[in-house]
């Protein structure tokens, strides 16, 4: 079948099986490769990405399901080459080591600011359940989601 | 992990995806947010011929009051209850364990209609909405019926729900006091080892058990044991009473009863039983 996406403002068409997951779609179809399979079983995150500003793990939904609808990933986040501010945080405090989930928390971590009325580190830490760090680097990831909040102490 | 090959159809609304149920027999699945769905298709243990998306329709998304229940429409995402004023008003136990599922990803895909149909045992949602006696709104080509949600939960993965029906709206009372929900896992997006959420309902007190059966199950002794008076530490100590609880490896069956005695105690406490 014929998926059309908007992704990071750009309209993008490919032909896709209608069992394509969206990750694969992202990642195979249109050659975006910022965004990870880690898990594969929704519970990592690494694949996450925004779907109409909202994150979603795109290794459990369907390209099918999100045809004619507007999409964010890593690769849509920095203006140029300056840096979403989250991303700048993110680099500013060590906020990755191996580097792998950070595709996945930058995103899930625009989408919980975007969300959150307090920003709090318990609330940085729930809001980031779903995303998996293997490197055990949540220490400074938390501290990046504070610094992009401008509540960092 | 890839699903197996099937057809995609998209129904603009309900009376559509029901024809499109009977058109296409019982190997056509509904799809709403897929987040119960879609992993099972991936390992292969669900293989549907046929999907048929509704979880675009508008139709079936929202929470309003109406007549003394608050009706819930059955593509309703978690994170819209989560958020919502209306249930945080009138049934906030509801919005509360919403907010639970999962993980913020999950909350803003899954539908509570998906989960409720799903029927697993291990989901917060389906024994919510027993504890609170919810009923469901089936449509189907004969039209609509209503099933409380006592009837509704008949086995593992299994419900009340016709090959050919759509659940379209959950009916659920107002509360009238505290809650309590306890959910233990070992990652916090994961499904809930065992579970205990308690409800003050105008029939009382209610304690539902999330994963201690094939369905999502009341702890009636409890219950009745409050009733007659007793503590909340001595009805919480009989939560166990009457489940078929499963064992992996998230725990023994063992432990899960404790767990459920425990949970239910603390639920209680919560809740200011």
């Amino acid at each position: 079948m014929r998926i059309t996406v908007n992704v990071n403002s750009v309209e993008m068409t490919a032909e896709a099986e209608p069992r394509t997951l969206l990750v694969h779609f992202l990642r195979e179809n249109l050659e975006l490769t910022g965004t990870k399979v880690g898990c594969d079983t929704s519970s990592c995150g690494a694949c996450t990405v925004l779907l109409e500003g909202e994150s979603v793990k795109s290794c459990t939904v369907l390209a099918a399901q999100v045809d004619g609808m507007s999409l964010t990933t890593i690769e849509g986040l920095a203006d140029g080459d300056v840096l979403h501010p989250v991303q700048e945080a993110f680099r500013a405090n060590h906020g990755l080591q191996c580097g792998y989930c950070t595709p996945g928390m930058v995103m899930a971590t625009v989408s919980l600011l975007a969300e959150l009325d307090v920003v709090t580190e318990e609330a940085v830490r729930n809001g980031l359940e779903g995303n998996l760090c293997r490197c055990t680097g949540y220490h400074n990831i938390v501290r990046s989601v504070l610094d992009a909040a401008g509540v960092l102490s | 992990m890839i699903p197996a090959t099937f057809d995609y159809v998209r129904a603009d609304s309900v009376d559509e995806a029901i024809a499109l149920l009977g058109e296409h027999g019982p190997d056509a699945k509904l799809l709403a947010g897929g987040h119960s769905l879609i992993p099972l298709m991936k390992l292969r243990l669900a293989e549907p011929t046929v999907l048929i998306d509704i979880g675009r329709l508008r139709e079936l998304s929202y929470i309003r009051p109406v007549n003394g229940h608050i009706a819930i429409g059955a593509t309703t995402r978690h994170r819209d209850l989560e958020i919502s004023e209306v249930l945080a008003e009138t049934v906030p136990v509801l919005a509360h364990v919403a907010g639970q599922v999962g993980d913020a990803q999950v909350r803003h895909r899954g539908t509570i209609g998906g989960s409720v149909v799903h029927g697993d045992p291990a989901s917060d949602l389906p024994a919510a909405l027993l504890a609170l006696g919810a009923s469901l709104v089936l449509r189907g080509p004969a039209g609509e019926r209503v099933v409380p949600a006592a009837e509704f939960f008949v086995g593992f993965l299994e419900t009340a729900i016709g090959p050919d029906e759509v659940l379209v709206e959950i009916r659920v009372p107002p509360t009238i006091g505290g809650f309590g929900f306890q959910k233990f896992n070992r990652r916090a997006m994961d499904w809930a080892i065992v579970g205990a959420l308690v409800a003050t309902t105008d029939t009382g007190t209610r304690i539902a058990l999330v994963n201690m059966a094939t369905t999502p199950i009341l702890a009636a002794a409890s219950e009745a044991a409050l009733l007659a008076g007793s503590s909340v530490s001595e009805a919480a100590g009989l939560a166990d009473e009457g489940t078929t609880p499963p064992e992996d490896l998230g725990a023994s069956r063992l432990y899960r009863r404790h767990l459920a005695r425990v949970l239910t105690r603390r639920a209680l406490e919560s809740a200011g039983v």
